[in-house]
C-alpha cells in the first residue's frame, strides 16, 4: 500500500504520459536487437554456454515482459492514451528549461575540446539561469564563480584535464 | 586485534577526518535541500572518490548518505516538503508539531533517533557481517547464483508498485552490463562499433545521469511554486529528549530493528523503511488517534529505521557483494573500481578495511548530533537558496563528474542518455532502482551463472543439490513466485464466491 501511494506521488499527472504499449514496444526492440545480436558472438568449442547464453536469456525474459507491458497497454488504451502531454509541455519557460538542460550537455559534448572548458561551462549557466528567471546581475558573476570552483577542485585539486579550448593555458 | 589497530590507523588520519568531516557538511546540506535527494547525493560524490583512497571514498559515502537521510527531515518539519523521500512517511506529522510551536521536538526527535537508529544498524552489522562472512566462504557459484538471483528479485517483488515494470527495468539494467568484453569470455559485446563501449558502460556517468540528470530535468520542469519558509521558532532541540527515549523506547528498537532488516534485503531502502515503520507504530501505539495531529512517537519510530536501514543495507553488500539498497548499489560499484571487491574473502584479506568501514559508521553517526545540531540552526538560511541556482550549479557538477572518469566526452554522452531514459522511465512509473541493481550485479550473476551451468554440465538439479545452495533456491522460488500465488489466491476467491449456487 505505501509503495503504491509512493508511486502515485512520483507519477503526478504533471508528467509527460506514453501508454505502456510504447515503452513496451521500445524494450521489446532493444530484447530483440540483443537476440539478434547474439547469433554473432563467438562460440565456445566443446561448451554449451558460451557469452550468448546470459544476455540470450535476459532477452528472452525481457521479450516475455515486454509482450505482457504491450498487451496492457491495449487493454488500457481507453483509460491510457498514448501519449499525454505533461503540464509542462504545455509552458514555454518549462520546455524552454527542459531543452536547455539537454541543449546544454549536447553542446559541451560537442563544442567542449574547440572552445574549452570555461566558455562551454559559462555559456550553459548563464543561459540556464536565465532560463530560470535568475536575474542578470546574479547569474553573470555566479557563472563565473562557479565555473572558477568546479575548475580548481577537478582541474587543480583532482588533476582532471579539463580542455583549455581558445582560452591560453592559465594556470 | 592488529586488524582493529590498523583499522583504527587507517581512519584517524587527518585526511580521511576532514573528507568524513567534508562529506558530513555536504550531505547534510543537501539532504535538507527539497529535490536533493540522499541517492543524488551520493552519485554526485562518486566521481570525487573515484580520486581518493579505498577507506576515505568508502567514509565519504557512508558519511553523506547518513547525513542526508537526517537532515530530509528539516524542511519536513519547516516546510511540509521532506528533503528526501526517505522523510516522507512523517512529514506531515513533524509539520502538524511545528505548526503547534513543537518544531524543535520534532526536529531534535528527528536527529536523536537518526542518530540512535543509524548506532544501532551499525551495531548489527559489526556483530552479524563477519559471522555471515565467516559462513558464506563455504559457498561455491551455485550459492552466490541463487543470493544474486534471490537479491534481485527482492529487488523486483518486495515494494514495487508494479512488479512487471521493475523487471523490465531490471532486466535492461542487465542487459546494461552485458555490454562491452567484461565478461566470462571476454567477449567483446553489444558495442555496435563504439570502442569507447568496449571497456563496458562506466557505472559512474550511469550512476549521474540516472539519479541527478534525471532529477534536474524533473526540477526544472516542475510547475510547483515555490515553498515559503515560515517564521516558527526553534527552542533548544535536545530538550525532554531523554524523557522521550524513555517512553519511547520499545518504538525506538521496533523501529531500529524493521529499518535494518529492510536495510538488509536487497532492493529496499530507508524509503521504504520508513513508510514501513511508520505504519506499524500507529498501529503498536497506545495512542494511534494522536497519530497525524503531530504527535512524536512515529516520528522516532520512522526516524531511526531510516538511518538504521542505511547500515543494514551495507551487510549484504560487504558480505556477499549484494547491495541491500541503491546506496549501496553505488557504493559498490565505487569498491570494485577500488580493487576492495566485497564477498566473504574481504574479510579474511582486508580485513583492516572492512572494519575501518565499521568504525566511519560510528564516527558519522556520533558527528551527525554537533553538525546536525549546526544545520537545524542554520536551516533557514539553507532552504532560502533557490533550486533555480542549484540545479545549473548541480549540472556543472554532473558534466565534470562523468567527464573525470576516463577523460572523455563519451562519459558526457553516457550520463545524457541516462538521464533521460530515467526521466522517462520514472515519470511513466518504472522504477530505475532495479536497472542500477542489474548493472551493479550483472557481472557477478553471469559469472555465477555459467560457473555453475559448465559444473552442472547440463544437468540442472545440480543447482539445487547443495544444502545451503537448495535452501536459497526454495526461499529464491519462494520470493519468486510469491507475486503470482497471491494474484491466483485472489482470482480464486470470487471465482469460488460466484460458483456457490444461490440457496
Amino acid at each position: 500500500m505505501d509503495a503504491r501511494n509512493r508511486a502515485c506521488v512520483r507519477t503526478a499527472p504533471s508528467n509527460m504520459r506514453l501508454n505502456d504499449a510504447i515503452l513496451g514496444s521500445a524494450f521489446l526492440g532493444i530484447a530483440l536487437l540483443v537476440l539478434w545480436n547474439v547469433r554473432t558472438l563467438p562460440t565456445i568449442p566443446g561448451q554449451d554456454v558460451g557469452p550468448a547464453a546470459f544476455p540470450g536469456l535476459l532477452a528472452a525474459l525481457l521479450i516475455v515482459c515486454s509482450v505482457i507491458l504491450i498487451a496492457r497497454g491495449i487493454v488500457e488504451r481507453g483509460r491510457q492514451n498514448w501519449f499525454e502531454a505533461g503540464d509542462w509541455m504545455r509552458s514555454l519557460p518549462h520546455v524552454r528549461n527542459f531543452a536547455l538542460v539537454l541543449g546544454g550537455l549536447l553542446f559541451y559534448i560537442l563544442f567542449a575540446q574547440t572552445l574549452g572548458f570555461f566558455l562551454c561551462a559559462i555559456l550553459i549557466l548563464v543561459s540556464l539561469f536565465l532560463s530560470l528567471r535568475v536575474r542578470a546581475t546574479t547569474a553573470v558573476p555566479l557563472a563565473f564563480a562557479a565555473a572558477l570552483v568546479v575548475h580548481s577542485v577537478f582541474y587543480k585539486m583532482l588533476k582532471v584535464p579539463l580542455p583549455w579550448g581558445l582560452l591560453p593555458v592559465l594556470w | 586485534m592488529s586488524a582493529i589497530a590498523s583499522a583504527f590507523e587507517l581512519v584517524f588520519q587527518p585526511y580521511v577526518l576532514a573528507v568524513i568531516l567534508c562529506a558530513s557538511i555536504y550531505g547534510l546540506i543537501l539532504g535538507c535541500i527539497p529535490g536533493l535527494t540522499a541517492t543524488m547525493a551520493t552519485a554526485l560524490l562518486v566521481p570525487i572518490t573515484f580520486f581518493m583512497a579505498p577507506v576515505p571514498a568508502v567514509a565519504a559515502i557512508v558519511s553523506a548518505s547518513a547525513m542526508a537521510i537526517f537532515s530530509g527531515d528539516i524542511p519536513g518539519a519547516l516546510l511540509r516538503i521532506p528533503g528526501t523521500p526517505a522523510s516522507a512517511a512523517y512529514t506531515d506529522e513533524a509539520y502538524a508539531m511545528t505548526k503547534k510551536g513543537q518544531a524543535g521536538i520534532a526536529l531534535g526527535a528527528g536527529l536523536v533517533f537518526s542518530v540512535l537508529g543509524g548506532l544501532f544498524g551499525t551495531a548489527v552489522m559489526i556483530t552479524s557481517a563477519p559471522l555471515l562472512a565467516a559462513f558464506a566462504l563455504q559457498f561455491s557459484s551455485f550459492e552466490f547464483f541463487w543470493l544474486a538471483v534471490m537479491g534481485l528479485g527482492g529487488a523486483v517483488f518486495i515494494g514495487s508498485a508494479s512488479v512487471l515494470k521493475a523487471c523490465v527495468t531490471l532486466l535492461f539494467g542487465l542487459l546494461v552490463s552485458c555490454v562491452g568484453m567484461d565478461n566470462p569470455a571476454a567477449a567483446v559485446r553489444f558495442t555496435f562499433g563504439v570502442g569507447e563501449l568496449v571497456g563496458g558502460v562506466s557505472l559512474i556517468p550511469m550512476v549521474v545521469g540516472t539519479f541527478a540528470v534525471s532529477e534536474i530535468l524533473r526540477n526544472v520542469t516542475a510547475m510547483d511554486a515555490p515553498p515559503r519558509i515560515g517564521a516558527e521558532q526553534v527552542g533548544n532541540i535536545f530538550k525532554g529528549m531523554w524523557a522521550l527515549t524513555k517512553r519511547y523506547k520499545l518504538a525506538f528498537l521496533r523501529g531500529s530493528a524493521v529499518g535494518t532488516i529492510i536495510g538488509i534485503q536487497p532492493g529496499s531502502g530507508p524509503d521504504m523503511a520508513s513508510w514501513i515503520t511508520y505504519s506499524l507504530s500507529k498501529r503498536f501505539s497506545k495512542e494511534p488517534e494522536k497519530f497525524g495531529t503531530g504527535h512524536v512517537e512515529g516520528i522516532i519510530e520512522s526516524g531511526a529505521a531510516n538511518n538504521s536501514s542505511l547500515a543494514g543495507a551495507w551487510i549484504p553488500a560487504l558480505v556477499f557483494g549484494i547491495p541491500g539498497d541503491t546506496i549501496t548499489a553505488i557504493a559498490i560499484g565505487v569498491l570494485y573500481l577500488k580493487g576492495l571487491n566485497p564477498g566473504p574473502t574481504i574479510f579474511v584479506t582486508n580485513a583492516p578495511a572492512v572494519y575501518a568501514i565499521f568504525i566511519v559508521f560510528i564516527l558519522a553517526n556520533l558527528l551527525m548530533v554537533p553538525l546536525g545540531w549546526l544545520i537545524i540552526k542554520i536551516a533557514r538560511n539553507v532552504l532560502r537558496v533557490s533550486r533555480n541556482i542549484l540545479m545549473p550549479i548541480v549540472l556543472l557538477f554532473c558534466i565534470v563528474g562523468s567527464f573525470a572518469i576516463n577523460n572523455s566526452e563519451f562519459g558526457i554522452v553516457l550520463m545524457l542518455v541516462f538521464g533521460v531514459i530515467a526521466f522517462v522511465l520514472e515519470g511513466n512509473g518504472f522504477p530505475v532502482a532495479p536497472a542500477i541493481l542489474g548493472m551493479v550485479l550483472g557481472n557477478m550473476l553471469e559469472e555465477n551463472f555459467v560457473t555453475s551451468m559448465i559444473k552442472s554440465d547440463g544437468n540442472p538439479a545440480v543447482f539445487f543439490s547443495r544444502p545451503i545452495a537448495g535452501v536459497l533456491a526454495f526461499c529464491t522460488i519462494m520470493i519468486l513466485f510469491w507475486p503470482v500465488a497471491s494474484w491466483l489466491a485472489r482470482k480464486m476467491r470470487p471465482a469460488q464466491g460466484r460458483g456457490v449456487p444461490p440457496v
